[in-house]
């Protein structure tokens, strides 16, 4: 079986980095080939990262309150280079509200503070295997 | 004092083979007189306000006064935060913290590019002395203590500050406050630097240098454990970083030429405090006798205040969960009491809603309300260092101050500090001990009531405080506002003169509040400086 890619990436402004170590470390630990970004970068760095690095999925991990935008340009961004199969996820301090909006918009799950970290192994697991 | 192991549990039924500490301290069935051992009260304890300050810094503690009840607060535009700082002042608030958003914490213009979707989103916008004066309206300055976490661009938004005060007719060494100028915990944990390590450290000690002379009331530096913790760090991590950050200040202050006596009355700390009770207590109290020890032995401080670690503490915001976030009063209130009974000097309790946004108005309140009640209702006030004397409480103090040195003997071998973070040191403990807790909190050892265990599935949330980017638009309308009104010539020549200085070992204090009366923004006077000092990126740990 292929081993799956993942881009843990760092968008904006926020340096919060512990949730996006601990997510990379768990993949790791489950089987997957991470890469992480490391803090700050662009939308545009992180799908130039994403597709150089030909993963299978990018998790954005935002704190600071400015995901709406932040996811947007990402999305925007892959469907532009014809990306948009690689699938993107994400996590942070995110309202309820929120979600749902991203989710229309093509995020295919949010994890809030709190999630195991095993959940998100599973859903990687299911969502790039099929 | 001396620790010796206890025999086998006296309960032949405990719940689990071992109890550990949030942080992962493994706790002995029974604590006694045997497992104490003979305490010397006069040169472990003393007398709250008596050396080595183990019960408290003032001998009377909360029954002369109580702590400072100090919300940080802050979004969206000046006006916003500024109305949210009268209403908790009306509701008998007694200080002030100030939360700026990202890109002025990272030194940024709200127009700037990469400030795109960030501007007064976990906090408030400043751009320049403008908005400074609309955050303090009405607000005399003279008449209340006002702390700014504002780590990298710190000494801009002191110079901001003392400006305001000039307007105001208030005389620099008439104002109170803490600046959060600790830079080190930025590369340690929080990761909102600018500069690279030496020249961040320089602009550290032109603030402190800069308000020993001129602002005697005011606290130059909060060295701040929070974030270690926030970051995933140990207790006794949180407290050997950050009185070690504290050390290394202490340090560069000497290297520059100052007294010890000089500044170290004014530094102060700030730590977190989070679930496990007694473990924070004898950290709090393991934090005073550890940096009283450490300015007399150490630094051969003579004056009784620079032995005095005087601290804030946040409730950690990082034991708040988005599930079931009523449940987080409780775990705030828990944190509060342990914060007072560990002796702060001044408190600020989370709101139930901060795993989902920032505050609503309610929860803020309900936040405040809960200090007051531990202050008024509680009885934890009638006497200091309610604790002492406990045979739990001294032996975890005295290990967690072990524990600390350890860490303390490790990084001096490192060199410092500086060296220490260059080697990645303690943000790896961090990291290490991070992973660990989710891990224990994922094989269920540790118990998160309502994430891990407990869970229900149909709780409504709270209303939550939504930030939209009107208030984005407004502080660019502004910023350009005063870009095309101010005099553009003495701006030009205010930071001409500014990097200059900055090319030679001047303190840069002076400049910098010429700048921000020419109405420079934060952004252009980062951003010389940048051209001068560089910028820092982490190297992968």
């Amino acid at each position: 079986m292929q081993i799956s890619r993942i881009l843990i990436a760092k968008p904006g402004l926020d340096g919060h980095d512990r949730g996006a170590k601990v997510v990379a470390r768990a993949l790791r630990d489950a089987g997957f080939e991470v890469i992480y970004s490391g803090l700050r970068q662009t939308p545009e760095q992180i799908v130039n990262a994403a597709i150089q690095e030909d993963v299978n999925a990018i998790g954005l991990s935002i704190l600071s309150g400015a995901h709406m935008p932040l996811f947007d340009r990402v999305l925007g961004l892959l469907r532009n280079q014809g990306a948009d199969d690689i699938l993107l996820f994400g996590g942070g301090i995110i309202p309820e509200a929120d979600i749902s909006e991203l989710k229309r918009m093509g995020v295919a799950e949010i994890f809030l503070p709190g999630s195991d970290t095993r959940e998100i192994v599973k859903f990687l697991q299911q969502r790039l295997s099929s | 004092m001396k620790t010796k192991q206890p025999g086998q549990s006296p309960l032949r039924t405990d719940r689990k083979s071992e109890f550990k500490t949030v942080s992962g301290k493994v706790i002995q069935p029974l604590y006694s007189q045997e497992t104490l051992g003979q305490v010397d009260y006069a040169q472990e304890l003393g007398d709250p306000g008596q050396f080595p300050f183990t019960r408290g810094i003032y001998p009377s503690m909360y029954r002369g006064r109580l702590w400072t009840m100090r919300q940080f607060s802050g979004f969206g535009t000046p006006e916003e935060t500024n109305q949210r700082f009268k209403y908790l002042l009306t509701h008998g608030q007694t200080g002030l913290s100030v939360a700026f958003d990202l890109p002025t914490l990272m030194g940024l213009d709200s127009d700037d590019g990469l400030s795109t979707g960030e501007v007064g989103k976990c906090g408030v916008a400043v751009d320049s002395l403008e908005d400074m004066l609309i955050l303090f309206d009405g607000i005399r300055l003279d008449e209340v203590s006002v702390s700014m976490t504002i780590n990298a661009p710190a000494p801009v938004l002191l110079a901001m500050y003392i400006a305001v005060a000039e307007k105001q007719g208030v005389p620099a060494d008439q104002l109170r406050g803490t600046l959060q100028a600790d830079i080190l915990k930025e590369y340690i944990a929080q990761k909102e630097w600018i500069y690279p390590p030496e020249p961040s450290m320089r602009l550290v000690v032109d603030t402190i240098e800069y308000c020993s002379a001129n602002l005697p009331l005011y606290n130059s530096i909060s060295i701040s454990g929070y974030h270690i913790r926030e970051a995933g760090s140990t207790a006794v991590q949180e407290l050997a970083f950050t009185l070690r950050d504290g050390i290394e200040y202490a340090d560069w202050c000497l290297q520059r030429g100052m007294q010890v006596d000089e500044f170290a009355p004014r530094l102060s700390f700030f730590f977190n405090c989070h679930n496990d009770f007694f473990e924070e207590v004898a950290k709090f109290r393991a934090a005073r006798r550890l940096w009283a020890r450490t300015m007399k032995e150490r630094f051969g401080a003579r004056n009784e205040k620079s032995l005095m670690c005087r601290f804030h503490t946040q409730t950690a915001g990082c034991s708040l969960t988005a599930q079931q976030p009523y449940n987080n009063i409780i775990r705030t209130t828990i944190q509060a009491l342990a914060a007072v009974v560990g002796g702060t000097n001044s408190l600020h309790t989370n709101s139930l809603d901060e795993a989902l946004a920032l505050p609503t108005e309610q929860a803020a309140r309900i936040a405040l309300r809960t200090q007051q009640i531990i202050a008024h209702e509680s009885g934890v006030t009638n006497t200091p260092d309610p604790l002492g004397g406990s045979y739990f409480v001294e032996t975890l103090t005295e290990e967690t101050e072990q524990a600390a040195e350890e860490y303390f003997r490790i990084i001096d071998a490192m060199g410092g500090m500086v060296n220490a973070i260059e080697r990645g040191f303690p943000q790896t403990e961090i990291q290490e001990a991070s992973y660990q807790y989710q891990r224990a909190v994922e094989s269920k050892e540790q118990i998160v009531v309502g994430v891990n265990e407990f869970v229900s599935s149909d709780d409504q949330g709270p209303e939550i405080l939504q930030i939209g980017r009107q208030a984005e638009e407004a502080q660019i309308r502004r910023l350009r506002e005063v870009r095309s009104q101010r005099d553009s010539q003495a701006v030009e020549s205010n930071l001409d003169t500014l990097k200059r200085a900055a090319e030679t070992t001047a303190n840069l204090m002076p400049l910098l509040l010429d700048c921000v009366r020419s109405y420079a923004t934060i952004g252009e006077i980062c951003g010389t400086l940048k051209e001068v000092f560089g910028t820092y990126t982490e190297p992968e740990f």
